[in-house]
């Protein structure tokens, strides 16, 4: 037991003493003794090395976010990151209805992101497979939107020219999407390694025998992913990001003719691309040949 | 003991000695004073009458693992009744918010939309009811946890391994001003970074997280160092709830003709200075209401061996 603990015993004793003599003038404070008066000091030194100690361990969760230097990809519907960081109240609601579980928390290692909402598009895309953003319906904080606030920020180039049309609902009566910004864009950054440029087709698992990732074929099932290892390709030329893309007019194959006669192929991103990450995924290159720049905005 | 000397005692103050003690209570107080014969009897008495039992802990506990349970299945096996995680959920449907948390996220992102305060004002009215502070001994798993530990820190205490080192209550009005002046300057929520309820029911829902190291740290600070010292002397969401819990009905009641005064209930306690009344020639009345930062986790009233501490719904008595 502690100095303090005793004393607090000793001074209960001392109260208790005091009350065998009837004192109706109880409360009237006596001068600490000099034991009681140092132990209090150390005390308040005590604290105040406790909150100086947590409101800095606190305060390093700013590190990860100041520099920003990993740009995560949030789900649809997500507002500006800061306006996200602030909002998320990091209860994963959104993660409990993604039919292919595409979100998941992040961890400790994001500072204030901590419980905050991202999308790893490489291992599991978000490929709209609930048809109606369920992730937003779900928020509870409006940190995932249908519609911004006005007076919430919005970058040029975020917002979608027009609605974005889900191919799997294409013969539905509302073919499109409540989702009136993009989360991100995307980009054929190895253009060396990309199938379709080299010429080449494609048999097979798209990502192997391993991936757990999931997909939504419509023609085989409307209403249930199916792991994508277990929906083999074949391909005489390879145009998986342009075929599974869920969004309409997004992406397309641009063919080149060349002098000789010979055709040259190139995925080509278009304005509609909302940046859901199923091209990422399901390139079956690795490292992946087309990518998502999470958050940035269509600039062409 | 006031209602304002209560909240006073919350925030950090130490209690006072009453200022005036009814004609009745000074009998009472009289007539308790005896020899050390006497008092050894009844002391004998009152432990064969009334041998320790661990009622309210095993229902408490039982309650905080079938919410937490409640919140994890709903998201294994999809049943869908307590969607999402303490800091906020969906009960069958119903928007429920923790009250720090919504603090936090309405400091820091100041837009409120309708969901948010929906759930936010559910969850008030449900503390209201349930005690405010109930919050942290029958819900929130950092306790139970921290309880378990607890367990392990008084018995190095009592092999003089470890020592307990108190900090002064105010910290945590200081901690709570802080966090709050931080979300709105930051435009963060600071506090969700360290908030171990928040780290340990994502855990359970979500699966482990790296995060979880820095609960094991505060449990092993409680344990060498401090003990409870996140609870005491830290946790805003104790301290929000705290505020809830001074306008519940519910809450532990102090009995002064049953009491023998040995102290037992103040070594088992949470937050022992609520409990300063029991202290021989303390109490100022027959019945006093135990202060809102009481935990309502029901430990002093299975400890009590002579019924002197009860659970109790403010003016139901009068309704009955």
């Amino acid at each position: 037991m502690s100095d303090d603990t005793r004393d607090d015993d000793r001074a209960a004793a001392a109260d208790e003493a005091a009350a065998a003599n009837p004192a109706p003038t109880a409360g009237s404070r006596r001068p600490q003794a000099p034991v009681r008066r140092l132990s209090s000091r150390r005390r308040f030194i005590r604290s105040a090395f406790l909150i100086g100690g947590v409101l800095g361990l606190a305060m390093l969760g700013y590190v990860p976010v100041a520099g920003a230097h990993r740009s995560r990809l949030r789900p649809p519907g997500a507002l500006e990151e800061a306006d996200f960081l602030s909002s998320c109240i990091k209860c994963g609601q959104c993660v409990q209805v993604c039919p292919v579980a595409a979100i998941r928390l992040d961890d400790i290692d994001s500072g204030f992101g901590i419980g905050v909402p991202s999308i790893d598009a490489r291992a599991q895309a978000c490929d709209f497979s609930c048809d109606a953003v369920q992730c937003i319906l779900a928020c509870p904080t409006g940190s995932l939107t249908y519609r911004k606030p006005a007076s919430l920020a919005t970058r040029p180039g975020m917002p979608l020219a027009r609605a974005p049309l889900l191919k799997a609902k294409a013969k539905d009566a509302e073919p499109t999407l409540n989702l009136p910004e993009r989360i991100g864009v995307a980009r054929l950054s190895r253009p060396d390694s990309c199938l379709a440029v080299l010429g080449k087709g494609f048999r097979g698992q798209a990502r192997g025998a391993g991936f757990r990732g999931r997909l939504r074929y419509v023609e085989r099932d409307r209403w249930r992913p199916v792991a994508v290892r277990d929906h083999p390709y074949e391909r005489d030329l390879c145009n998986l990001c342009v075929s599974e893309c869920p969004i309409g007019e997004a992406i397309t194959m641009q063919v080149t003719v060349a002098a000789d006669g010979s055709r040259q192929h190139r995925p080509q991103v278009l304005e509609q691309c909302v940046g859901c990450g199923v091209c990422e995924m399901i390139c079956p290159v690795d490292p992946a040949a087309i990518v998502i720049d999470a958050r940035q905005p269509w600039a062409i | 003991m006031s209602a304002s000397e209560r909240l006073r005692v919350m925030f950090g103050a130490a209690p006072l000695k009453p200022e005036r003690i009814t004609p009745a209570a000074q009998q009472v107080h009289k007539l308790k004073r005896m020899t050390k014969a006497d008092f050894e009897a009844l002391k004998q008495h009152a432990r064969d009458h009334q041998l320790v039992n661990h009622k309210w802990r095993n229902r408490r506990w039982a309650v905080l693992i079938l919410v937490n349970l409640l919140f994890t299945f709903s998201f294994w096996l999809d049943i869908q009744m307590l969607e999402g995680s303490l800091t906020a959920s969906r009960f069958v449907g119903f928007h429920l918010i923790d009250l720090n948390s919504a603090l936090q996220v309405m400091l820091a992102h100041r837009h409120v939309i309708v969901n948010l305060f929906i759930g936010t004002a559910t969850v008030f009215v449900l503390w209201v009811a349930l005690g405010g502070r109930s919050f942290c001994s029958w819900v929130c798993p950092y306790h139970l946890v921290a309880e378990w530990f607890e367990w392990l820190h008084l018995r190095l205490v009592a092999k003089k391994l470890v020592s307990d080192h108190e900090f002064h209550r105010g910290a945590r009005s200081v901690f709570w001003l802080a966090f709050a002046l931080l979300a709105v300057l930051s435009g963060y929520t600071v506090f969700e970074t360290i908030s171990p309820t928040g780290i340990l029911s994502r855990a359970l829902i979500y699966g482990p997280s790296l995060a979880l190291g820095w609960v094991l740290l505060l449990l092993l600070f409680e344990v060498l160092y401090s003990r409870r010292a996140w609870c005491r002397y830290v946790c805003p969401i104790g301290m929000t709830y705290g505020m809830v819990g001074a306008v519940s009905p519910l809450r532990v009641e102090y009995r002064l003709e049953h009491c023998f005064h040995e102290g037992d209930c103040r070594k088992v306690c949470l937050v022992p200075h609520v409990l300063d009344v029991v202290i021989k020639g303390r109490a100022a009345d027959l019945k006093t209401p135990i202060g809102p930062d009481c935990t309502r986790c029901g430990l002093c009233v299975d400890v009590c061996p002579s019924g002197a501490l009860v659970f109790d719904i403010k003016g139901l008595n009068r309704l009955l």
